[in-house]
């Protein structure tokens, strides 16, 4: 998990990459002709233009307030489409994307916090994008394995909140790596739904001023750090799963491309580079390597079903690839007891050299991996 | 793609510098020549006896020679030093990696950006380019690299046989703290340069394209060269305030440096005739105590006085030391080739300060850097006198320690790093 600026920034990637894949066949002259000038300031975000004709759009941002500002086309339920953080007083950007017919919404945010100043757009016609249909079968089949990944999640997340609402400590300890599995496999897609990240899996510190602290590292944190259950806590079980049900019912919805796939790949890996090698993800309960090993599974699932397609562009790439996600698995594997089962060993119990030897196995495969978006699009 | 430049092109050389191409076209001698300029002496060139006036210091040095660039060239003011383990096993991937450096070396000390450059490539995959040396000159960039003994351990790469006699496991000197998260590694790349953003892209770039190859198993950044290799120039100081590499090797004698540093082929050198050995170490020293010393016994534990840099009883710097008047523990007495069988090294330090140690304390002090032909009649025998009798052991601390085989420079543009090794 991630605090929620990052989330947003895996969905931007996810989106930029469908980006790149529809609008292959006009690459963005980044001269700003045509663009959409969005002026950004403290207390405005003036658009120039709010009607738009579908296909590739150019944001040419200017940020003349005083503050750093961030800005987002967005989808009507907040999914976001493109954005660009850390823009600098006085500074300018170019924000792209590949826009279908329907409503948005720009949003500018100073002080990159809050709800952002908004304002409506409305694209219309166009041209709708070419997939080939090996790319659709894949990206069918990655669909199915996302929505299986949640529907499978649920029931093991009630065991969770259903032993945490009854106080129960051990059972409770015993089905919460297992409860996020499902999450960890499909981490980009699940977290691409910006509003369900932050209440599901925030770390503390990851959460904004005012936010309260709902979902599983809340709960974490109460029963290997605090060791109690209390009133607080049983009340919180519910509502984790009530999120998850949420993200069950609309995970379907996600937008998912090939190179969102491919992207979604490498980020997993990301994910595992920043917060799990560290053991910083699961401080509390030491679950690092359940959680390292979903998203490794999860990676390699999107590589797997984009794999076809790859190869034909890049066959040295996928070579290196099988070899490297070979490679890692086998390392894992020396911190489990058996194949197929998902206790690992504790995460503080693995000393430097061996948490350096999982750094540099995850480097090696996410750097290779980190190029097939681009065979996948070529 | 474009091709993307840091470099004005040779035709844009500013007036007054050697054009990269007439640095190239001198050949092997020219090198130390070249070197010579770009460090600011100047010199006379001898092909057309045209005087030659300092190039700035943005300027390139020549990649391919007889000899690595980065040892007898002018030393450049900044360092990022990296020690690689090799995580492949198999060794036709580590021929593949050391062609892929040798290629991104080429141009990364020319001023090019890696591979397709940092930007204009496709939008949803990584640049081949980091992009931060991007607008920056050369800056003399220079990139060596080195081999380890570990490397040609026994089962690994078939390279058992091919240990030069000279790599040895370096013994263990009296008073060494060695810290092995900062000692060793199978292949080490300095990176010097005058702009440290330009050598730390190139060793960011190097370990990139390194991945699942290669892993980097420590690496120290220096500022502020601790020893000069243009005598000419003003010494520089080290981190104790006294200037350090009065008594170098010159870049451009050739003679002490076919004595005292090129492995040559009498030594039957084999694969590193051309080549030398290259002992690093970390030196910590213990700041606050040494500047609370009185100015007296800090002289003393040199051997020169601290303004000007005279050996005792001497008045100019560069004044023959006279030895015997020294303390007998005197640093400059003790490292002196006279009390050393003329063992004479090639140093190449930077001084580091990598922020505080958690007790307050400075960590700081001397990545020292030595180059020579034969490290068991230089480095060993030196440093063995030092551990056991320098008064500046009280001061100092060995914390890192590695050794590596540093090959022969790369011809040209279809030779790479470690051919002669490998081959």
């Amino acid at each position: 998990m991630r605090a929620v600026r990052f989330s947003v920034v895996t969905a931007a990637a996810t989106v930029a990459a469908l980006t790149a894949v529809t609008g292959c066949a006009e690459k963005s002259d980044g001269k700003g002709e045509g663009a959409v000038q969005v002026v950004a300031k403290d207390d405005s975000c003036e658009v120039s233009k709010t009607k738009l004709p579908a296909g590739h759009i150019e944001l040419a941002v200017q940020n003349k307030g005083s503050k750093v500002t961030e800005v987002y086309v967005l989808f009507p339920d907040d999914r976001i489409v493109a954005e660009r953080e850390n823009i600098g007083p006085g500074t300018k950007a170019t924000i792209t994307a590949e826009i279908k017919a329907g409503s948005y919404e720009i949003a500018c945010k100073p002080g990159m916090k809050g709800h952002g100043i908004r304002q409506k757009i409305e694209v219309s016609g166009g041209k709708v994008a070419k997939r080939s249909p090996e790319m659709d079968k894949a990206v069918a089949a990655y669909r199915t394995y996302v929505q299986a990944q949640a529907d499978e999640t649920l029931p093991k997340v009630k065991v969770f909140t259903d032993a945490v609402a009854a106080g129960d400590i051990e059972a409770a300890k015993k089905a919460y790596a297992d409860s996020r599995i499902g999450w960890e496999r499909t981490e980009p897609v699940a977290e691409s739904f910006g509003d369900i990240d932050p209440k599901v899996d925030v770390r503390e510190d990851g959460l904004e001023d005012g936010q309260k602290w709902t979902g599983w590292h809340r709960l974490e944190k109460a029963l290997w750090q605090d060791k109690k259950l209390g009133a607080e806590e049983k009340a919180l079980a519910p509502t984790l799963y009530k999120d998850l049900l949420d993200w069950q019912k609309r995970v379907g919805t996600a937008e998912i491309t090939p190179t969102s796939m491919a992207n979604g790949a490498k980020e997993l890996l990301d994910e595992v580079a920043t917060g799990k090698v560290t053991g910083e993800e699961e401080r509390y309960s030491h679950t690092d390597l359940v959680d390292f090993k979903a998203n490794v599974e999860g990676a390699e699932k999107s590589y797997e079903l984009l794999k076809p397609i790859a190869t034909k562009n890049d066959a040295a790439l996928t070579s290196s690839l099988d070899k490297q996600f070979a490679a890692l698995n086998t390392l894992l594997d020396k911190y489990r007891t058996d194949k197929n089962s998902y206790v690992f060993t504790s995460y503080e119990k693995v000393g430097k050299a061996d948490r350096k030897e999982l750094s540099d196995a995850v480097n090696a495969l996410a750097e290779p991996l980190s190029r097939l978006a681009a065979a996948v699009t070529k | 793609m474009s091709e993307q430049n840091r470099q004005t092109s040779d035709d844009e050389t500013p007036a007054g510098a050697p054009s990269r191409r007439a640095l190239l076209g001198w050949g092997g001698a020219g090198l130390a020549l070249g070197a010579v300029a770009a460090g600011g002496a100047v010199a006379a060139v001898g092909s057309g006896d045209t005087p030659v006036t300092a190039a700035d210091s943005g300027a390139a040095v020549p990649f391919h020679g007889a000899h690595q660039a980065g040892i007898a060239t002018a030393v450049q003011d900044r360092l990022h030093f990296a020690a690689f383990d090799v995580t492949t096993k198999d060794r036709a991937e580590l021929v593949a990696l050391l062609k892929e450096w040798t290629r991104a070396a080429e141009r990364m000390t020319a001023g090019h950006a890696v591979g397709d450059g940092a930007y204009g490539g496709l939008a949803e995959a990584p640049p081949d380019d980091t992009g931060e040396a991007l607008g920056l000159k050369p800056s003399r960039l220079t990139l060596t690299i080195g081999f380890g003994p570990s490397l040609f351990a026994k089962g690994r790469f078939g390279l058992e046989d091919r240990r030069p006699d000279a790599l040895v496991e370096l013994p263990k000197f009296p008073g060494d703290n060695l810290d092995k998260a900062r000692s060793g590694g199978d292949l080490c790349v300095q990176a010097c340069a005058d702009d440290p953003q330009v050598a730390v892209h190139a060793i960011r770039n190097l370990a990139r394209i390194g991945m699942g190859r290669t892993a980097i198993r420590w690496s120290q950044l220096g500022f502020g060269k601790t020893s000069s290799t243009t005598p000419d120039a003003q010494t520089p100081r080290n981190m104790m305030g006294f200037k350090d590499g009065t008594r170098n090797i010159s870049g451009t004698d050739t003679a002490a440096l076919d004595q005292h540093v090129w492995v040559g082929e009498k030594d039957k050198g084999g694969w590193m005739t051309g080549g030398s050995y290259l002992v690093a170490r970390r030196i910590r020293m213990h700041i606050e105590t040494w500047d609370r010393t009185g100015l007296q016994e800090q002289e003393d534990v040199f051997g020169r006085d601290k303004g000007e840099g005279a050996p005792v009883g001497r008045a100019k710097e560069r004044d023959e030391p006279f030895l015997k008047a020294m303390l007998p523990s005197a640093h400059v007495r003790l490292a002196h080739p006279d009390t050393n069988d003329g063992a004479t090294i090639l140093r190449r330090g930077y001084s580091f300060t990598d922020g505080t140690d958690g007790l307050g304390r400075l960590d700081a002090g001397l990545f020292f850097l030595a180059y020579q032909r034969d490290t068991r009649t230089a480095f060993v025998p030196l440093q063995r006198r030092l551990a056991a009798h320098d008064a500046l052991n009280e001061y100092i601390q060995h914390v890192g320690s590695a050794h590596f085989a540093v090959p022969p420079g790369v011809r040209d543009k279809d030779d790479w790093w470690g051919r002669a090794l490998f081959s």
